[in-house]
């Protein structure tokens, strides 16, 4: 079981947190020319590295919060964690975030303008 | 008047207490045997070796071990009310009382009809379960009664109820020592020492490990034994020191996570009611250390598994610490020194050494030069090949062996014996360092897979790490401690590091530990094959089966693990799989490193569920919620059923009424008068800050940003999917105060993904949620007599019921009582769902009942509540939806802006999939005979003659009799039925009963305009 230090309540066990799968899955607005594939990719496509791998996590059982935690899948060292809503600082997690291949997928880049206000 | 113990010694041992004689009976036969003693001790003592049959064979099997290892020895103990399957009675001490019996026989343990297996063995090869499922399906049905009853490893109590009491225990401390061997004390009095926290375990009933079968040798110039008990007491005296025994590691997992189950009273005569029997401990240290120790390896020849073939550590155990000698003539088999130990014991026990018999060609030692001046007859570079006897080891065949090429080479020699202990070498206990994913390395040097030491948080030491010398392994306790205390000290001011600590010195001297390993000892002989030269002693696996398993093209040793179900047993292989790979290894001519190693997976010894479990069961298992009202649902008789975790009253029967009588009433009554239901258990949350409009705007596929403060609208939710996810009405309180409810079920789900969404999606919104759902108690009012019962509770302005448009919502005072009304309806009545805060729930309750008393106010349940529902189509989530359903197929395009850029599952819903015309999609369906009520989850058929597996159209989602239509009516989901309106399909019947025939119509059977509702 894991160690898992929580960026507002410190270390607790894994058991109080929840995972939430992949991280960095960019939302794409729903008015845009992406095809079914692309979209696909986006809402079923999820990775499963043999390596290094960029979770989110929540602390289900204590401050409810959310943050990104960056995890060895064959060791189960966590490298990193780092709040939602930023990238990796660690080389190994900035190498992760970097070489996915999500950062040129058509889902990720109609996901801009992203934040955009619906009236 | 209880048997002799013939075999017990004079001598004096201390783990047994001569004091206190212990009566218990195995087998319904009355001993005797002393505080202290194991089940296997103490009927060894009385010359017991035959304790259970085998899994497979049903073969007469003996003790082989003296701990955790035995696979054989395994026995049921009856308690008053109910009895335990499978406990080892090598680790089973004995009580006053205790009543044991062996397993996996019939009628009885010498005389087993099951035997007869053994005569058919061909029949049982490896793989036998595989090749049986193969077989046409309906043998296999006929096999399974018979194989079932033969098979399986003891019997489960047919009592469900387990009386005794069993505890979690949650502990920190700097550093574990698992296991109280040599090694394992010296660690833990280094770590000590220093001021570290230090839990050492041990799942022995007290601590020393090996050397409390060894009085061979001496440490620090004082016998073995007695430089052990100094440490222990030591340790004992040490308040940062916590001594455990009975105490069984079972798991180690990620970041020191280690799972200890204590036996805290389960030997004791007396069991003190504060105690509970065993206590699961959940600890997490800061290092471990692994000094587990190793177990001996059975050698594998012909008839080894004959009761009275012993290890050879397990018959030195028995003289030591029980004052037991096994077996009076013995035979010793072994492929290195320590056996000769073994002989030596049994020699100055009294006992009689027929024979050394010794693999290897030409050893020299101290030792077997010493058992030759004793005139003991030593044979070297001999074998084993072959042991007989019925029910008891009687006599061997001895021969000259060739290693090198795997055969006898002389003739047989014939020799009588009643005992014999083997020694094939060690393994160490890598199991623990195995769970973590540790890596093995096969040593050639001593023939064993040991630990790689590559972790800074855990470190197997001693013999677990392949250091079988004492010496170098109480070197390698002190300096692998300090190195970790100095670590810890780094980053705990409470450690400090010492001068550098003594090693302690002896004198222990075998010079040749490493075995000759011969995983197989060939018989030559023809009549006398592999097929009782047992590997697996617990899954009566074979030399012979793991030979199969390679002709029939098994090669990896994970499949040959599976196929011959060798090391798979409830002792894990502990005794087998070393030597199955070398059996393996040989067979495929390769290496044992080339082979590999399977892995070991927790728990190390099989854990009890009552352990597991803890004190959560029954009533602790899962909270119950139970809302303020409750007291008066269950005065007034309510039957209740969970929605989710909550307790809801379900209906209500009146003296005489069976079920469908009382759903009559309730729902009667609500149509035709008034009916009150405690909808207190809807999931409540508040959604507050500048940006809850578009918050909303954003989750619902409707439109909330238009809503006005006051108002109510009823919204869907959907996943990223385009699946219904949830539904509710939402009101508007002010600007920027918005109140959601939930289905009843699904409201900590709706809280946390909304949640998830503002914190990971749209961090950029200014918006808080709260859970409201406990705050508030909800009493909804509904029925055409529903205002004037309301009008008459309101405290002030009683005419402004009169003003009080649907979906809309007041903030008024019911019978003084500060309260939210909402009219909003799920019965498709006028109706009021009444909020007030939740203390006052009980209050509103009982006056709204006195009040409506004259207008026929019922109490209806959660059922009479489904049928008012389902009679205006009305859907739950969760019933007519299950995740594969979206708001088209349910017919309700109407509820999904078309106007909205963008809201979770909009791009989902556009998909091309989603216009496939066979989508199921919901319908009403009206039976042919109108009394005739389709059981809820029945397939449709459009064609109720066609061949099975027939093609199905969709489920009936609900189904219920309909009191105010006179007649039964249904939901269900159908492919394409939005377009098969007026169509007849059937629903087949699992009985045997005609086919129900029923007409697709539309889901609306009541009211279709809404009149009633709006009022």
């Amino acid at each position: 079981m894991l160690k898992i230090n929580c960026p507002i309540c410190g270390n607790r066990d894994e058991t109080e947190f929840s995972c939430g799968g992949e991280a960095h899955i960019a939302r794409p607005i729903a008015d845009n020319k992406l095809t079914d594939t692309a979209f696909s990719e986006y809402l079923f496509m999820r990775d499963n590295p043999k390596g290094v791998f960029l979770e989110r996590w929540c602390h289900t059982s204590g401050c409810r919060r959310w943050f990104n935690l960056a995890r060895d899948t064959i060791s189960h060292e966590i490298i990193e964690i780092y709040p939602m809503g930023q990238t990796p600082k660690t080389a190994k997690g900035k190498k992760a975030y970097q070489a996915n291949w999500r950062r040129k997928s058509k889902a990720e880049a109609a996901s801009k303008p992203a934040k955009r206000t619906v009236k | 008047m209880s048997p002799k113990q013939s075999h017990r010694l004079r001598a004096n041992s201390t783990a047994i207490n001569r004091q206190k004689p212990v009566q218990f009976t195995f087998d319904g036969k009355q001993y005797t045997g002393f505080e202290g003693d194991t089940l296997a001790s103490a009927l060894l003592a009385h010359g017991v070796h035959l304790v259970g049959r085998s899994f497979k064979y049903h073969r007469p099997r003996g003790i082989l071990g003296c701990g955790s290892e035995e696979p054989n020895a395994l026995i049921r103990v009856r308690h008053p009310s109910n009895a335990e399957p499978n406990l080892r009675a090598t680790q089973l001490e004995i009580y006053d009382g205790l009543v044991a019996e062996s397993q996996n026989r019939f009628p009885s343990l010498n005389i087993d009809f099951l035997s007869i297996n053994s005569m058919f063995a061909r029949f049982f090869p490896a793989g036998f379960y595989y090749k049986t499922f193969m077989w046409p399906a309906s043998l296999w049905m006929f096999y399974e009664r018979f194989i079932r009853q033969a098979a399986g490893l003891g019997k489960v109590s047919k009592n469900h109820h387990d009386p005794d009491r069993y505890e979690h225990k949650y502990a920190h401390c700097d550093l574990l020592v698992a296991g109280g061997g040599a090694s394992g004390l010296q660690a833990a009095l280094v770590a000590a020492n220093a001021g570290a926290r230090v839990i050492i375990a041990d799942e022995q009933s007290e601590l020393g490990g090996w050397l409390l079968t060894d009085n061979n040798f001496n440490i620090d110039q004082k016998p073995a034994m007695d430089w052990a008990s100094t440490v222990i007491k030591k340790l004992h005296s040490m308040p940062n020191v916590t001594c455990l025994v009975r105490t069984t590691i079972a798991a180690s997992m990620d970041d020191n996570f280690i799972l200890m189950a204590e036996r805290v009273t389960e030997h004791l005569s007396i069991k003190e009611a504060h105690l509970p029997k065993q206590r699961l401990w959940k600890l997490r240290a800061a290092k471990v250390i692994l000094a587990t120790g190793a177990i001996e390896r059975p050698l594998i020849f012909s008839g080894n598994d004959l009761p009275g073939v012993m290890l050879s550590s397990a018959a030195r155990s028995y003289i030591f610490r029980y004052d037991v000698l096994a077996g009076t003539r013995a035979i010793i088999f072994t492929n290195n020194d320590d056996a000769y130990y073994t002989a030596l014991a049994i020699h100055q026990a009294g006992g009689f050494v027929r024979c050394i018999v010794d693999l290897r060609d030409n050893p020299k030692s101290q030792i077997i030069t010493t058992m030759r001046k004793l005139g003991i007859d030593v044979r070297t570079g001999h074998a084993v090949i072959a042991a007989h006897g019925t029910r008891h080891i009687a006599s061997v065949d001895i021969a000259e062996y060739d290693t090198e090429n795997g055969g006898p080479t002389s003739d047989a020699v014939h020799m009588d014996c009643n005992f014999l202990a083997m020694s094939g070498g060690l393994n160490p206990v890598v199991h623990l360092h195995s769970q973590r994913k540790g890596r093995l390395v096969w040593d050639e040097r001593t023939s064993c897979y040991r630990p790689e030491n590559k972790s800074d948080d855990w470190v197997s030491i001693g013999s677990a790490n392949g250091t079988f010398q004492l010496g170098r392994a109480l070197a390698q306790a002190t300096r692998i401690t300090s190195s970790l205390v100095t670590k810890l000290a780094k980053e705990n001011r409470r450690i400090i590091v010492q001068e550098p600590v003594a090693i302690p010195e002896t004198d222990e001297n075998k010079q040749n530990w490493a075995p000759l390993p011969v995983w197989l000892v060939q018989s030559g002989q023809p009549y006398i094959s592999n097929k009782t030269a047992f590997v697996d002693f617990q899954n009566d696996a074979t030399a012979a089966d793991i030979k199969l398993a390679v002709r029939e093209g098994y090669h990896s040793v994970e499949h040959v693990k599976r196929y011959t179900t060798t090391g798979m047993a409830t002792d894990q292989g502990k005794t087998s799989n070393i030597n199955a790979i070398g059996i393996l290894a040989n067979t495929l001519n390769k290496s044992i490193a080339q082979t590999g190693t399977t892995t070991f997976r927790p728990p190390y010894t099989p854990t009890s569920l009552g352990a597991i479990a803890g004190r959560n069961i029954g009533s602790l298992f899962d909270p119950i919620r139970t809302t303020r009202m409750h007291s008066w649902h269950h005065a007034n008789g309510a039957t209740f059923e969970h929605v989710g975790q909550w307790m809801r009253a379900w209906y209500y029967p009146r003296e005489g009424e069976n079920f469908q009588q009382t759903i009559n009433r309730e729902v009667h009554a609500t149509r035709h008068y008034a009916g009150l239901l405690d909808a207190s258990t809807l999931g409540k949350i508040d959604v507050k800050g500048p940006d809850s409009a578009e918050f909303l705007n954003r989750v619902y596929t409707n439109n909330f940003a238009t809503l006005p403060i006051g108002k109510s609208r009823y919204g869907l939710m959907l996943k990223e999917d385009g699946m219904v996810f949830d539904d509710g009405v939402t009101t508007r309180l002010a600007e920027d105060h918005f109140y959601m409810t939930t289905t009843s079920g699904g409201a900590a789900g709706v809280l946390a993904w909304l949640e998830e969404l503002l914190q990971t999606e749209w961090q950029d919104l200014n918006v808080y949620l709260t859970s409201v759902t406990e705050q508030w108690s909800v009493a909804s009012l509904s029925g055409p007599n529903a205002k004037t019962i309301l009008k008459a509770c309101m405290s002030e302005d009683k005419n402004s019921a009169d003003d009080f448009p649907f979906m809309t919502m007041k903030e008024t005072f019911i019978a003084g009582i500060p309260a939210r009304i909402f009219r909003i309806s799920f019965t498709g009545e006028m109706a009021f769902e009444i909020n007030v805060p939740a203390r006052y729930g009980l209050a509103l309750w009982s006056h709204l009942m006195r009040v409506g008393k004259e207008f026929n106010l019922t109490a209806y349940g959660t059922e009479a509540m489904h049928v008012l529902r389902a009679e205006k189509g009305f859907i739950i989530v969760g019933q007519e939806t299950d995740g594969t359903v979206t708001p088209y197929d349910l017919d309700m395009h109407w509820i999904v802006s078309k106007k909205k850029p963008d809201f979770i599952g909009k791009r989902a819903l556009e998909r091309t999939s989603m216009d496939e015309p066979h989508r199921k999609q919901l319908v009403g369906l009206l039976t042919e005979d109108p009394n005739k009520v389709i059981p809820e989850g029945a397939h449709a058929v459009l064609d109720p003659d066609q061949e099975i597996p027939m093609a199905m159209l969709g489920h009936v989602s609900s189904s219920y009799y309909s009191p105010n239509l006179k007649r039964s009516i249904a939901m269900a989901l159908l492919k394409g039925g939005l377009n098969r309106k007026g169509q007849n399909v059937y629903i087949p019947m699992l009985d045997g009963q005609k086919p129900i025939k029923a007409k697709i119509v539309d889901p609306v059977f009541f009211d279709k305009q809404g009149d009633r509702l709006r009022g």
